[in-house]
């Protein structure tokens, strides 16, 4: 691991006005995904912010009937909040789904938004990859990419969004606030917040320079059922082939996309009448695998199809 | 990129933890983890090193009481926190239940990953006994009881290599069902 300086921020906007300042810095909250990718060279922070005793590790009720998640929040707090098990099952799901027990205790809600993708060529140095380098190539178009994404990828980069608590975000229409290195606050909708690959994988976000999440908004539950279910490799403590979340008649798709998928065309598809099947074929015509994860499109929309079936009995 | 002489300097600090009870002080290169404080600076190598990613749990420990990776995680972001090995648990002729358990039950063998199994289990019965739920739970707004599915999926962080899964199994449900939190206690 490289050397870096640290300093314990004590204010959010603070904070992101040192970052600012430096583009060789992180956060570092629960340092799940961070401190990972620094012992493997693949993250070589000069300057370490550590926010994770930032007071914004409550859960608090909003005026409208939401709630609000600080964005030091850990995953395993949110996931056992009784608001969030009664009222957003879906997200309690979603958090259950991922990671480990002992991770799940330090990754934060903030962390997870930001946390990078597991390509295998990601986490390879002596591969290319344009995210780690833009403009080097992408050496999952033609290596193994079977957990690649079939949704919304490019020619530069095929990576896949590990989250699963963001694709609960997503049907729950989240918004995510941060303030930035300028001290001025700023909403995010979720479905804003993460970026297609395009030419520019490296860039991840819509994230400013500096600019820190502080919290996540829940607006009050849609009607209707909720659900989160997962396929992988084995039952847990694995990372997702294909994901789907449901709430109401909003439906989200993981580990399919750079980014926590939103299904706009299932959820018109639905709206219009059509069975689940249809509705999951609807919402995948367009995705196209690379080989190793062709299977992946048929996982999903059979997936889709069985959450939305389970949504409606 | 430049060398910035300043930055690739070793940076060094002071780090205070409380481990098992006992405060010390260090002044640490900062880069040091949580783990490589405890075996290389505490001399407390009971907290193994596995994988060093956060992928075997062989590194588990309670950090205020709630079970960590201490690989993933810096000396420094604990700087005044308690931290509990497992030295901590318990110590010869005073075994904590689960160590008496996990002897009873013959569940290890090379016994490598055990002390992070046992905090595991350790921080696995506080989150239940707390009401958290887990993948394993069918519905989220009702109590905990630790079944068999139950503990298997709270365990999922820590890997066996020898494949003593049912044995451990067997210990911590043992001890959960003597506290009334098991299935058919």
């Amino acid at each position: 691991m490289r050397p870096f300086t640290y300093e314990r921020a004590s204010d959010p906007a603070a904070a992101a006005k040192s970052a600012a300042e430096n583009p060789d810095a992180r956060f570092l909250a629960g340092g799940t995904n961070l401190l990972d990718l620094m012992k493997l060279g693949i993250e070589r922070p000069t300057h370490l912010i550590d926010v994770g005793r930032l007071p914004l590790a409550a859960i608090e009720d909003t005026a409208d009937g939401g709630l609000r998640l600080g964005a030091m929040t850990t995953n395993s707090a949110v996931a056992a909040d009784p608001r969030v098990r009664a009222r957003y099952p879906v997200l309690a799901q979603a958090l259950l789904a991922g990671a480990s027990p002992q991770l799940r205790n330090k990754a934060t809600t903030g962390g997870n938004l930001v946390q990078r993708t597991r390509c295998l060529y990601f986490y390879d140095p002596a591969k290319p990859c344009n995210k780690r380098r833009p403009g080097a190539g992408c050496a999952a178009l033609e290596g193994l990419n079977r957990g690649s994404a079939i949704l919304g990828q490019s020619e530069h980069c095929v990576a896949a969004n590990p989250s699963d608590m963001a694709v609960a975000l997503q049907v729950l229409d989240a918004v995510v606030e941060t303030v930035g290195a300028d001290g001025q606050a700023r909403a995010i909708p979720i479905d804003d917040l993460h970026r297609l690959p395009g030419d520019t994988p490296h860039i991840e976000t819509c994230l400013r320079p500096g600019e820190l999440i502080t919290a996540v908004v829940l607006p009050p539950p849609p009607q209707g059922p909720q659900a989160y279910r997962k396929a992988r490799d084995r039952a847990s403590y694995a990372g997702g082939l294909a994901s789907v979340a449901l709430a109401g008649g909003r439906i989200a798709l993981g580990a399919v996309s750079l980014k926590p998928w939103r299904a706009r065309k299932a959820e018109a598809a639905l709206a219009g009448g059509a069975a689940p099947d249809e509705a999951a074929a609807a919402e995948l015509a367009q995705a196209r695998g690379q080989g190793g994860n062709d299977f992946k499109i048929n996982l999903t929309r059979r997936l889709m199809a069985a959450v939305i079936s389970s949504g409606k009995a | 990129m430049g060398q910035n002489l300043l930055t690739d300097a070793i940076q060094r600090g002071p780090v205070t933890l409380v481990v098992n009870g006992e405060a010390r002080t260090l002044d640490l290169d900062l880069r040091t983890t949580l783990l490589d404080a405890l075996r290389e600076h505490f001399a407390l190598t009971g907290t193994k090193k596995g994988c060093d990613h956060g992928q075997c749990g062989a590194c588990t420990v309670l950090v205020n009481g709630v079970r960590i990776n201490a690989c993933l995680s810096l000396a420094v972001m604990h700087d005044g926190d308690e931290v509990t090995t497992i030295e901590g648990i318990g110590r010869p002729g005073a075994l904590h239940p689960l160590q008496t358990a996990f002897l009873d039950r013959d569940a290890f063998q090379c016994g490598y990953c055990t002390p992070g199994q046992i905090c595991s289990a350790v921080g696995l019965l506080a989150e239940a006994a707390a009401g958290a739920p887990s993948q394993a739970t069918g519905d989220l707004t009702a109590p905990i009881v630790l079944d068999d599915a139950e503990i298997r999926e709270r365990m999922s962080g820590n890997l066996c290599r020898c494949s003593a899964y049912p044995q451990i199994l067997e210990a911590i449900r043992d001890v959960a069902q003597s506290s009334g939190a098991g299935a058919g206690a």
